[in-house]
């Protein structure tokens, strides 16, 4: 079994993660993370605080916003900027804005204006050099191959062919002139390890990961809750309280709720384990140009 | 005994489902196990690394969906699941059915959490298999049954070897093919034991398995009814890990950052490489020798009583004593050496060759300097093992070269520590990754030669002959001038009681460098032999004068930074090509065009001119008088 001198796989997950984010402070000239809200945000912003403490985490976050977050996310994202004195910076696409692009009238050109846009419009706005990302490689295909250190161009596209050796935990930071750095200090977490971190560290997160009755109705297949007055009901749609939670979290309208009766954090990882389907199924974006959606994506300067 | 291809023994489905806070509490202090597993195309390890993630539930029903609908598609396995195409993430893998990057997949039985590196096959790959061979604590080598010990086998042994894995694993896939047969194993396994004595390897663990059956995966196969070791999960679930047997060896700890968030606090950051630290600890701060206490060992959790290797830590010390990035905390009365020389082992990455003089970054640890690397003492053939004498080396080229750095560095060999031990070169240019290395030892000569010291100094030399030492560095291809404007600018110089000389490119062929060809490794040697003899000159308190080609921008800011800031002038002499050749005074680029000259400048070896020269010199408007005059009206305002 376990002796005092062999570390949990939490332990050493953790002791890299915060390796990682002192490396990028030590060796990037402007760096930032970037704050979803969601679980995996939630333990990057955790680590990051135990990395540099006593000190506070030496970078703002950033939040690329679409407007349409779920209520409890701007609520949580708001208390932990402050919990952990960091700066928070909003930023949202003025084109979008102005344009009223949104999930339900745009499709796929809401994500790509909001988010693809709307990120490299913030890092180029502040300039910054590194960012900070909560991506994992259990998650898709594309990610199982990325470096934690990825490169992207001036223009923020990624060549996968194209990616530098990284050995032992040696990370190389040296850039050229226009290129920036993705970093994602944990990337070798699955999503197992990231509930049992937050269940055992009372890492804050969003409510909606736990069951509760809200207002949802049904839409090809997939249950979006109503969450705000904003959501075009259809003649004769009335929203239908159910007991759901949510095992991902991205724009309400985009991310489908599970049925569920999980309303605490073991509960929610039981479910978890006994599922059959994978986390990202809820999203959209994935579908799109057959199995390499994501890597394209990427390329085109998606996170 | 029940067939375990279907029913994994390692699923944990009825605690999980009973009584979650105790699956929490054993799954919270599982240990971490990263390995590889390096095969070929068809030995079938995508096929093994398939299973095992499909074995322990890590696939999903709509993976599996879609999964069964790509195997239809683009499968191999016939109407069976392709687990290869589950692995394969990148666009070009699939289409081509090949593993081209590394790529970690995840997986967790009771015991223990998996990292698996999934690493190409390829020669072509060997960076790849070496990067993911780097954070691994064993190695799963797979063999075809059918086919026995490949070329392949041999080099991906090696190369695990090489790269400090002590427990390697060997994998006799497609038992089924061979009819389950014992003698086929036994074969196999004699074999290797005689080829891997030789090259170092004492112990390793072999087991007969089928990838696609699930035979001795998870449990013993009622296949191999003569097999008495352990299933592949068992061993890898009981196998001892690196950091494990790190924490036995002396502490060591390279800050990272230091933790200042206030005039109260001071702590240094890091990730501890070997050894425990506890509070009360006499420790060493290394290169500088200082030494002091451990007063706290700081976490937002709460002060720990002792940390570990492995472990990500803040210390503080009870005396002020300097320490920063780069430096590394170490066992007060066991600390590690620091030297500029050493032997190390060279795997290189990219592309373009190394070339032997020229400087790149090298990291090691948290420590970042210059080095430079000469010419290797010999290659490996990653097939045979066999030295090859070698001038250079290039992608995926293993040899053993001496290396120096501008600046001493703390080390251990890389078999006693990997963390002081392994290193990355980068070039300085493109900031690409280029080679990995491992220090062997540190070169004696580095301790004993020491700078002198001498009475009579730089500034004396200087202010002797009343002048500001420089170095005026003319490059541009041959025929642009170079040495006829250098000669008018020392006239002039000398005229206005300068002291000054010039190095002439072809004069200096004649005697220092007439060892020296034109390849690329040794036009580099050419240009650092003449820095340093420029260098020696500015100390003498001269102006010097050098007329070479010097195509390549790194070698020119090498000398720019071996001189004092101010000091060195590039002077770009420009001038097209064509016009060079037209002028063509020493009848050179005929004979190049010819083919009868090789490498040269311009001709069929590159020139990369100045991004920003001091001076900057246009040959097509401007006489060489009129550029001698310009020359030293910038020098001498």
């Amino acid at each position: 079994m376990v002796d005092a001198k062999t570390l949990t796989h939490l332990e050493r997950l953790e002791a890299e993660s915060i390796h990682i984010l002192r490396e990028v402070v030590s060796e990037a000239e402007k760096p930032v993370m970037l704050y979803s809200v969601g679980k995996d945000s939630a333990v990057m912003l955790h680590l990051a605080r135990k990395a540099f403490y006593p000190s506070p985490p030496p970078f703002p976050l950033l939040h690329v916003d679409t407007t349409w977050k779920f209520q409890e996310m701007y609520k949580l994202r708001d208390r932990m900027a402050q919990e952990s004195g960091m700066e928070l910076l909003v930023y949202h696409n003025q084109e979008a804005m102005d344009r009223g692009i949104n999930p339900f009238d745009h499709g796929a050109l809401h994500t790509d204006m909001w988010k693809t846009e709307g990120l490299k419009q913030a890092l180029n706005l502040y300039g910054f050099d590194a960012a900070f990302g909560g991506a994992r490689r259990d998650e898709e295909k594309s990610r199982a191959k990325e470096r934690i250190f990825s490169f992207r161009t001036a223009s923020h596209g990624w060549d996968p062919k194209n990616q530098r050796p990284e050995l032992w935990n040696l990370y190389n930071a040296r850039k050229n002139k226009g290129e920036s750095i993705r970093i994602f200090p944990i990337s070798n977490w699955t999503e197992l390890d990231i509930w049992q971190y937050i269940h055992l560290n009372d890492v804050p997160i969003v409510p909606l990961y736990f069951a509760a009755k809200r207002p949802t109705v049904e839409r090809d297949g997939m249950l979006l809750m109503v969450d705000d007055d904003r959501f075009p009901l259809e003649p004769g749609e009335v929203p239908v309280d159910r007991s759901i939670r949510f095992r991902t979290l991205g724009c309400y309208p985009l991310t489908g709720a599970v049925e569920s009766e999980a309303a605490t954090l073991p509960e929610v990882i039981q479910e978890m384990l006994l599922t059959t389907t994978s986390e990202r199924q809820g999203r959209a974006i994935d579908k799109d140009a057959g199995g390499a959606g994501m890597e394209k994506k990427k390329q085109e300067g998606y996170f | 005994m029940t067939d375990v291809s279907t029913d994994p023994i390692y699923k944990t489905d009825a605690l999980i489902a009973e009584d979650i806070d105790a699956y929490l509490k054993v799954h919270e202090h599982k240990t971490m196990l990263r390995f590889i597993t390096c095969g070929s195309v068809d030995d079938g390890k995508s096929t093994l690394i398939g299973r095992l993630l499909y074995d322990s539930k890590m696939i999903f029903e709509d993976q599996l969906e879609a999964l069964t609908a790509d195997s239809k598609k683009m499968g191999t396995q016939g109407q069976e699941i392709d687990f290869a195409l589950l692995v394969d993430g990148l666009a070009a893998e699939r289409e081509q059915g090949i593993t081209i990057d590394v790529a970690y997949r995840f997986f967790a039985t009771e015991k223990r959490k998996f990292i698996v590196a999934d690493t190409p096959g390829h020669e072509q790959y060997t960076r790849n298999m070496v990067t993911g061979a780097s954070t691994a604590d064993l190695a799963v080598i797979l063999i075809d049954a059918r086919k026995g010990i490949l070329t392949q086998t041999r080099r991906h042994s090696y190369l695990a070897h090489l790269i400090g894995i002590r427990n390697i694993v060997l994998a006799v896939n497609k038992m089924d093919l061979v009819g389950y047969d014992q003698s086929v194993f036994d074969t196999i396994v004699a074999d290797y034991t005689e080829f891997a004595k030789s090259i170092g390897i004492t112990a390793f663990t072999p087991m007969p398995i089928s990838g696609f059956k699930g035979d001795n995966i998870t449990g013993p196969s009622e296949n191999t009814p003569w097999y008495t070791g352990p299933a592949l999960i068992e061993h890898l679930e009981t196998v001892e890990v690196n950091s494990a047997t790190d924490a036995e060896k002396p502490f060591r700890m390279p800050v990272q950052w230091v933790n200042r968030p206030n005039l109260d606090f001071r702590g240094f950051s890091g990730l501890i490489a070997t050894g425990t630290v506890k509070p009360g600890d006499a420790i060493r701060v290394l290169p500088s020798g200082k030494t002091s206490t451990i007063s706290r060992i700081v976490t937002l959790d709460g002060d720990l009583d002792e940390a570990v290797a492995g472990q990500s830590v803040t210390l503080c010390f009870a005396d002020e004593i300097d320490c920063s990035r780069g430096d590394v905390i170490a066992l007060a009365d066991n600390p590690p050496q620091a030297a500029d020389q050493f032997e190390a082992t060279i795997v290189w990455m990219a592309d373009e060759e190394m070339l032997p003089g020229r400087s790149y970054w090298l990291k090691i640890g948290t420590q970042m300097v210059t080095a430079t690397v000469q010419q290797p003492k010999y290659q490996v053939n990653v097939n045979t093992m066999e030295h090859l004498a070698a001038k250079t080396l290039e992608l995926n080229a293993i040899g053993v070269a001496n290396l120096s750095t501008d600046k001493q560095i703390v080390f251990e060999p890389y078999e006693q520590n990997r963390t002081l031990g392994g290193f990355i070169l980068i070039d300085k240019i493109s900031n690409a990754t280029v080679a990995a290395g491992m220090l062997h030892f540190s070169l004696r000569r580095a301790q004993n030669v020491h700078w002198q010291s001498t009475d009579v100094s730089r500034d004396f030399h200087a202010n002797l002959k009343n002048q500001k030492p420089a170095v005026l560095w003319f490059t541009g291809l041959s025929g642009a001038g170079k040495s006829t404007i250098a000669n008018l600018v020392e006239k002039r110089l000398a005229r206005m009681n300068r002291h000054t000389y010039l190095l002439d490119g072809d004069n200096v062929r004649h005697g220092l460098n007439k060892d020296l060809g034109f390849t690329d490794a040794d036009r580099v040697e050419n240009i650092r032999r003449v820095g340093e003899v420029a260098k020696l000159m500015t100390d003498a308190g001269l102006i010097v004068i050098t007329a070479f080609i010097s195509p390549f921008r790194s070698e020119r800011d090498m000398v720019r930074q071996m001189m004092q800031p101010g000091e060195f002038f590039e002077v770009h002499i420009d001038t097209s090509l064509a016009e060079a050749e037209k002028r063509d005074v020493k009848g050179l680029y005929k004979k190049a065009r010819a083919g009868d000259l090789k490498n040269f400048t311009g001709i069929d070896s590159p020139y990369e001119a100045p991004v920003d020269p001091e001076i900057h010199i246009d040959t097509l408007t401007m006489t060489a008088e009129e550029a001698a005059d310009a020359i030293v009206a910038r020098l001498i305002p």
